[in-house]
């Protein structure tokens, strides 16, 4: 897992993780970006990351992962990121296909419902938390 | 003595508490009132290792975070 203040190196970082792997027999390398998209007239998206507890998902979903003859990469931007730019990228390397397809799907859908990292849309230099994009984490409500 | 703390926008300085459970720290911070709007979808970390349970018992030392909803990506 990798962590970058700002907007992504998107070539850099799948040239680098195609690297790594070059000797590993992989059958399949699928990549995902997420790249931020100009609407309702944002200038940029700003992250807040905890750390600790994002490494411990990355970590469970690796384990998930190597069960499957698999690896995950994942990297995300801390603090601003312009639109047109990346702030999020993932990646499954996988010995067969159709694991890498079925596994791409549900560790993105998963890191979206829990990874604890925190959006903001940046408009006239001002942070708004993007409260109705932002999703309870399972087990929200324990203390209500 | 106890230390919580409020991720992302939540935007709330730390508190420091005694308290023996979860529960015990639930009930007093239900007494804040900036937090009432948050409480009822935040999840809860205990020293960083997610938890679902009110019966867990707490030690001097223990860091309690408070996770409000997410949106990476």
């Amino acid at each position: 897992m990798e962590l970058y203040h700002g907007a992504l190196d998107t070539k850099e970082i799948f040239g680098r993780w195609l690297d790594e792997e070059s000797q590993s027999n992989y059958g399949a390398y699928i990549p995902f970006v997420g790249t931020i998209r100009a609407e309702d007239g944002i200038e940029a998206l700003s992250f807040d990351i905890y750390e600790p507890i994002l490494q411990q998902w990355f970590d469970d979903w690796q384990e998930k992962a190597q069960a499957l003859g698999a690896k995950v990469k994942m990297a995300h931007a801390i603090g601003d990121v312009p639109v047109h730019s990346s702030s999020y990228i993932s990646a499954v390397f996988s010995s067969k296909r159709k694991v890498a397809l079925v596994l791409i799907e549900t560790f993105v859908e998963d890191f979206k419902a829990n990874a604890p990292i925190w959006k903001y849309d940046v408009k006239e230099g001002q942070r708004i938390y993007a409260e109705e994009r932002s999703t309870p984490m399972t087990g929200a409500g324990l203390f209500q | 003595m106890i230390k919580i703390e409020f991720l992302g926008p939540i935007g709330k300085a730390p508190l420091e508490m005694e308290a023996k459970t979860l529960a015990e720290v639930a009930t007093k911070l239900k007494e804040e009132h900036d937090l009432s709007q948050w409480l009822d979808k935040c999840a809860v970390a205990l020293n960083d290792t997610m938890v679902n349970d009110l019966t867990l018992s707490l030690k001097d030392g223990d860091k309690i975070s408070i996770l409000p909803p997410v949106c990476g990506g």
